[in-house]
């Protein structure tokens, strides 16, 4: 009975009377331009597409925002002063001033605390964590505090507050600072939970975190910062926001339907690549972008056509939103599967600091490819 | 809190800072710990017992206390940047070949951070966190404690680990994860880690090794309860001024008080954490004033000074074993000389000219040299001698370490659990037989051979 209650539900009960819709077309192509550390924007080409770092992105978002909104601000360790840990604070000080652009003490727990409390009272505070295991000294506030005061106050109390900053596993940092914790806040009632891949979906939904009257997790990723990407005109303009709880069918194809989310998105294009250029085979690859709420109706669309999931993330493979995609999709969609789902994610060890170890932990494209294939049994 | 100009005048300077409340209760304290709960009212007496604060005199009128008006906590000085004495009660307990052997300790520690800071720039380790400026607070303070005593670290307590025989060879096995490095491979550069020695492994989030100070102090005390022939033990705990902010600080320090754990909470206050300033960190008097609103007794000490962050810890150490163990603070004050760490340039946040006032101003390296020099038992030459031999030293414990194999292959499955579960056995299995199926295909030299390890464990 339970399952008629999820927001799904709907899709079990039409499931069979409904036919495939062809899916979203990808409205511009995946570029797989790496940059070092360096902020790079481009000169706008004849279409008006411009080439965005992902940092360049979320520091746009950021300004914009805070342009727009005095209600806005931003906290967190070495967000002014230091220009943000990784930069993406860079030039908000001198812009915004130190009122809204502040320094904290080390105190995780003391200035989540006091962001909540501000969000509590009317205003919009972006509460960085340097890293998001650090926000773990915190969880209390946002899992306690900011998910459900909203719902145990009677509804008289909003909290509209954005949590940001990288999550998942960096380089040679341990295990200490190597996790993923898409799955700890994607279960919380009451929080969205977002995670961009490209420069558009960093800026949009950014945007849409800072605006959504709740508590959003926005979780970066520390490997995708310099990363460039062209960024439409549109998305160029201050009122971009992406609507969350929609994915993004990035790449279109009709063998196997790869579900991933942050920088696994980009892994999945280049395995998809792969897969065409050896096997001839066409991947689609879905962009999660929203993991709380997440959008099993564009999974589900796309599964009736290729009848096969791979779903990839870096996460730990136990309870973690590769089992929820592969559960969903299992409820709402079994008769349109040719073969089980599957899952390539981190493996289930604590992250090794050796380098080549580290590297094995955690999907690669080769290795995405290698299952895909194996999969569609090339 | 009691006001300092009320103290005794003539009272030794080193005197640690008495918590009214524990003055005023101690043997209350001592006789029957939850007595206070059911204490009864006096008629007319002057002080009120509520349960919160016994001896709270009544006033008439209403007076908000102002941080402002105390003064700020005093910090304790055995010997002035000149290496001159200033404490008249001062003598030191060492001999002269144990200061020398401590002294060298401190140079290690600093010249290591040389070579290691540079080897990290040049790509063969992958990060590195130095301590000029506060090899003082590590080495003298870990000076006065008995090796049986245990040791949590923050990360920036090279000389602790120095101190206490950690050799040049264990500091360069752990940063090159090599096959001896007791962490085997497994944590970031500087997070040491030694059981002989006493020192729980580094733990990078911050300010998580303090509660747990408390705990292991809790059960050094139940322990020796239940087997008095065990010798007493404290737990000595090193944080920064920027931990202290940490909501686990708090935490840390109001259980040891409650429980009465014999713990010594060491703060390196240095100036800043990582970028940002004590000013912005904190508007009270430092960590020191934190000690007394959690009625432990503390001591602010001047970091540079060798002698002042020894005769403190061994005090600390004696205060933290009576009346059945309770905690103490000791506040070091420093300057980070050096970068938080290799991810860090520090310039970009505060003058360089800032840093170099501070290396020519007082230096603690320099000041107990001084204090040698002028007690006759150090000169140049020997100087000299000792930074060329402990390079030399240095060096070639790095080129040891660095051409070392890596710990055998299978280690990769152990510890994880106490003992393998049965996937990860079934994977062990599993690598071996595709190691042996394929010899060719696998380069097994870099990693020390199966016979050493715990392979079928």
């Amino acid at each position: 009975m339970s399952r008629y209650l999820r927001p799904a539900a709907r899709l079990a009960a039409t499931a069979r009377a409904q036919v495939a819709r062809p899916a979203a077309v990808s409205p511009f192509l995946y570029k797989t331009a790496v940059v070092s550390g360096l902020q790079k924007r481009t000169y706008a080409d004849a279409t008006g597409v411009k080439e965005y770092t992902v940092r360049d992105a979320l520091n746009e978002a950021l300004a914009e925002e805070l342009e727009a909104n005095d209600k806005v601000f931003v906290m967190g360790e070495e967000v002014a002063q230091y220009n943000g840990a990784y930069k993406v604070t860079k030039g908000l000080l001198d812009r915004f001033g130190e009122k809204r652009i502040i320094d904290t003490p080390i105190t995780e727990s003391g200035f989540t605390g006091l962001a909540v409390g501000a969000a509590l009272s009317g205003l919009h505070p972006v509460c960085e964590f340097m890293t998001f295991n650090f926000a773990m000294q915190a969880i209390d506030q946002i899992v306690n505090s900011a998910a459900k005061t909203l719902y145990m106050s009677g509804g008289i109390q909003p909290c509209n507050i954005t949590f940001r900053g990288p999550n998942g596993f960096a380089a040679g940092v341990g295990a200490q600072h190597s996790q993923d914790y898409s799955a700890w806040y994607g279960s919380i009632p009451g929080l969205k939970v977002v995670a961009p891949w490209s420069a558009e979906d960093a800026k949009g939904l950014l945007k849409a975190s800072i605006r959504d009257p709740n508590p959003v997790v926005f979780l970066e990723n520390e490997l995708m910062y310099g990363q460039s990407f062209p960024m439409s005109e549109a998305a160029q303009k201050d009122d971009f926001v992406l609507p969350f709880g929609k994915a993004k069918v990035e790449r279109v194809g009709k063998d196997l339907t790869i579900v991933s989310l942050s920088r696994c998105v980009g892994q999945a294009m280049v395995a998809a690549e792969g897969l065409k250029k050896k096997y001839g085979v066409e991947a689609e690859v879905i962009n999660l972008r929203s993991i709380k709420p997440l959008d099993i109706e564009t999974i589900v669309k796309s599964v009736k056509k290729t009848h096969r999931l791979l779903a990839v993330e870096s996460g730990f493979p136990a309870y973690g939103v590769s089992a929820e995609i592969l559960a969903l999709t299992m409820e709402y969609a079994f008769d349109y599967l040719d073969a089980p789902a599957q899952r390539v994610t981190g493996a289930d060890v604590p992250t090794p600091y050796a380098q080549k170890l580290e590297e094995m932990s955690f999907p690669t494209e080769p290795l995405i490819e290698q299952f895909a294939a194996k999969m569609l049994r090339l | 809190m009691r006001r300092l100009s009320q103290l005794p005048a003539g009272r030794r300077p080193c005197a640690f800072q008495q918590p009214p409340s524990l003055a005023a209760s101690a043997c209350l304290l001592q006789s029957c710990r939850r007595k206070s709960s059911s204490l009864s009212q006096r008629p007319d007496a002057k002080h009120v017992s509520f349960p919160g604060a016994v001896k709270s005199a009544f006033v008439n009128t209403m007076h908000f206390e102002q941080p402002a008006s105390y003064p700020a906590l005093p910090t304790y000085r055995a010997v002035d940047q000149h290496g001159e004495v200033v404490d008249s009660a001062f003598k030191p307990d060492l001999s002269d070949e144990e200061v020398i052997k401590l002294y060298r300790d401190m140079l290690t520690v600093s010249t290591m951070d040389l070579i290691m800071f540079d080897a990290q720039r040049q790509g063969r380790l992958s990060f590195y966190m130095v301590s000029a400026g506060e090899e003082a607070v590590s080495v003298a303070t870990a000076s006065a404690l008995e090796k049986e005593d245990v040791i949590f670290c923050q990360y920036r307590e090279q000389g602790v680990f120095k101190q206490r025989g950690f050799s040049l060879a264990d500091f360069m096995n752990q940063l090159f994860a090599n096959r001896k490095d007791p962490g085997r491979g497994r944590n970031m550069p500087v997070h040491y880690g030694s059981r002989e020695l006493n020192i729980h492994t580094i733990s990078s989030p911050l300010a998580t090794q303090l509660p747990q100070a408390s705990g292991a102090a809790y059960a050094l005390k139940i322990q020796r309860m239940q087997d008095p022939s065990i010798p007493p033990r404290v737990v000595a705990a090193y944080f920064g001024e920027g931990a202290a902010s940490e909501g686990d600080f708090h935490a840390a320090l109001n259980i040891a008080a409650t429980r009465s754990c014999p713990v010594i909470f060491i703060c390196r206050n240095n100036g800043y954490a990582i970028s940002t300033p004590t000013l912005e960190q904190y508007r009270g008097d430092g960590i020191a004033s934190r000690g007394l609103g959690y009625g432990i007794e503390t001591l602010r000490v001047d970091g540079n000074d060798f002698w002042a962050v020894r005769e403190a810890t061994k005090k600390a150490r004696e205060l933290a074993l009576q009346d059945g163990g309770k905690p103490v603070l000791i506040e070091a004050m420093t300057y980070r000389v050096s970068h938080h760490s290799t991810s860090d340039d520090s310039f970009a946040y505060r003058a360089r000219v800032e840093v170099e006032d501070w290396k020519r101003r007082d230096n603690p390296i320099a000041r107990l040299r001084k204090w040698m020099e002028a007690r006759g038992i150090w000169d140049e030459t020997k100087e000299k001698d000792a930074r060329d031999g402990i390079r030399r030293d240095v060096l070639k414990a790095f080129s040891e370490a660095e051409r070392e194999k890596k710990p055998p292959v299978w280690t990769m499955f152990e510890d994880v659990y106490e003992n393998l579960t049965p996937d990860l056995v079934a994977q062990k299995k599993a690598l071996r037989e595709q190691l042996e199926a394929y010899p060719d295909e696998y380069d097994l030299g870099e990693f020390e051979s199966d016979s050493h390890s715990s392979a079928d464990r």
